[in-house]
């Protein structure tokens, strides 16, 4: 039979590297550096606060924003953190993840046609989302040289071809990159020039190990620019109880919430009970596993240097993006034969976008031994 | 607590070099730095931590917590008689506590005769132990911050986005 799938949805680029996931998963034995999410679990009170509403009864569904409870101690950790200043009742919405919330702004914001700017190296669902709302991605291409940062000229110079949107996400996946509040002011400057929304994903914001992150809005005339997104898979390892935020302007958001109550409902109750309780009271969980990450990104990049391949200094998040230029290898060859040889897997930088070849992105979200056994593995890769 | 005290904490085994990597910091700083705590009895020894289950002489071991109550001596007041009781081997921690008893000692012995027969003729026995009160331990679930069970593998793919 002909279903005639939705032309919207074929034209999406099938992902490249379907394959070699499935190779890699299909594997055992693999030190895995492969992977997007902590390895820790999520901090015991939480989990434990999570039962505890289960066996109370807790599993019905939540007002369409998201439990109010919820949304005012984002609020209240927002203007605390950052002095960053939201409405709980008409500037929030709680989220399934990130991910929904760059759906449902992408979809919210875009007519068709409308050209979205993407930075190159990101995360995958960029510039899907923005051609599934209809709309068009215009890619900024970076490299390792600028430690993978797009400048205001870079963005000035592309918003000439008529742009509605900036999509940004830092610290980044897959690069680490992140801004100084110095360099997201001057971003700023042309974001309010060219009448631009940013659709700023801050996922990884307490992953920022060498300055304070600084929210984007929150730099002066900026909330009315930004659909802040957040959520408490990375910073409090709870990716599977998939609980993210939007915070923006009320018109936006109440926008988004339209899509959101027809196509969510709302997010599970479980996970945001237990997001209520990370927040309360995780400051110190959140702490140590910074302090580790901070530590293994030191040791990767030193390690990776050290073995003769160029790497930079991520700012944020738990990914190192190096070059394997030096290999001759394309990226797809060198994560192929890397994994069939030595048993590491990575993700090939293609995954990222067309640009991103010769490079690799590497997760230090696995332990100090894994991350040494790994370094050892590549190495021997090399000097075959 | 000072980092290179934070990962030796962890892991003794770790050497300055790596150290250096994981902090940033610079190797000679970093093998000062421990040579000075060294010194200064900071560190006081490298030890592994072992699970006793998993050796096989351990089923001749047992570990008891035991509540003593003292009479305070005049001048020297609990240190003196904590001494006393501390020097012998088979104690191998001893805490002074706020509350219904004075000291908690943990000893260690072959078996619960050995540490039976401590309590009766050397501890009970001695001049200003008014009382004790002898537990052993059945089970250790979790030591030094660690938990001394296998853990299941988690359901995190080896790859994903």
């Amino acid at each position: 039979m002909d279903y005639n799938i939705s032309k919207r949805v074929i034209q999406i680029a099938p992902s490249g590297i379907r394959a070699f996931f499935d190779l890699v998963l299909g594997m055992k034995d693999v030190i895995s550096l492969g992977v997007g999410e902590p390895d820790f679990v999520a901090p015991w009170h939480v989990r434990e606060k999570a039962i505890d509403s289960l066996e109370q009864g807790f599993t019905s569904y939540t007002s369409n924003k998201g439990m109010p409870e919820l949304r005012k101690q984002i609020v209240h950790s927002l203007k605390s953190r950052y002095n960053l200043k939201y409405d709980f009742e008409e500037e929030v919405l709680i989220t399934v993840g990130v991910s929904e919330g760059l759906d449902l702004a992408a979809r919210a914001i875009l007519n068709p046609g409308d050209k979205v700017l993407v930075p190159e190296p990101i995360y995958v669902s960029y510039a899907p989302v923005v051609e599934l709302a209809g709309g068009k991605a215009v890619l900024l291409k970076t490299d390792i040289d600028s430690g993978f940062k797009i400048t205001p000229a870079l963005v000035d110079k592309a918003c000439k071809a008529g742009v509605k949107a900036l999509m940004i996400n830092y610290p980044c996946n897959p690069t680490g990159t992140s801004y100084t509040k110095e360099e997201l002011m001057a971003l700023a400057k042309v974001i309010k020039k060219n009448k631009l929304i940013v659709i700023s994903d801050e996922v990884y914001d307490e992953l920022t190990y060498d300055f304070q992150h600084t929210p984007l809005a929150s730099l002066q005339g900026m909330k009315d620019h930004v659909v802040y997104l957040n959520g408490f898979s990375k910073s409090y390892a709870m990716t599977g109880f998939r609980i993210g935020w939007v915070c923006g302007p009320a018109e936006i958001v109440g926008a988004m919430t339209k899509i959101h109550q027809y196509t969510i409902l709302c997010a599970p109750i479980t996970g945001q009970i237990a997001a209520q309780e990370a927040l309360k009271n995780s400051h110190h969980e959140v702490q140590q596993m910074k302090k580790e990450y901070k530590r293994r990104r030191n040791y990767i990049v030193a390690a990776l240097n050290d073995i003769g391949l160029n790497c930079h200094m991520p700012e944020g998040a738990f990914y190192v993006f190096p070059s394997i230029k030096s290999t001759g290898e394309t990226s797809m060859d060198f994560a192929q034969n890397l994994l069939k040889q030595q048993k590491v897997a990575l993700v090939p930088g293609v995954a990222f976008g067309s640009s991103c070849e010769g490079y690799v992105r590497i997760s230090y979200a696995s332990s100090y031994d894994n991350l040494k056994e790994a370094i050892l593995r590549i190495q021997n890769y090399l000097k075959r | 607590m000072d980092e290179i005290l934070e990962l030796l904490t962890n892991d003794a085994r770790m050497t300055a070099e790596e150290i250096a990597k994981l902090t940033g910091k610079k190797v000679e700083s970093v093998k000062k730095t421990i040579k000075a705590y060294e010194t200064n009895g900071t560190i006081v020894k490298y030890k592994a931590l072992i699970d006793p289950e998993m050796v096989h002489e351990s089923n001749r071991f047992v570990r008891a917590l035991i509540e003593v109550s003292v009479a305070p001596q005049k001048n020297v007041g609990f240190d003196a008689i904590a001494e006393r009781i501390y020097s012998f081997p088979e104690v191998t921690s001893c805490y002074l506590l706020s509350g219904a008893y004075d000291l908690l000692i943990v000893v260690e012995g072959e078996n619960i005769q050995t540490v039976s027969n401590f309590v009766a003729a050397k501890l009970s026995s001695m001049d200003h132990v008014r009382g004790t009160t002898t537990h052993f331990l059945l089970k250790k679930y979790k030591e030094d911050g660690q938990v001394l069970k296998k853990k299941k593998k988690g359901t995190r793919l080896n790859i994903s986005y």
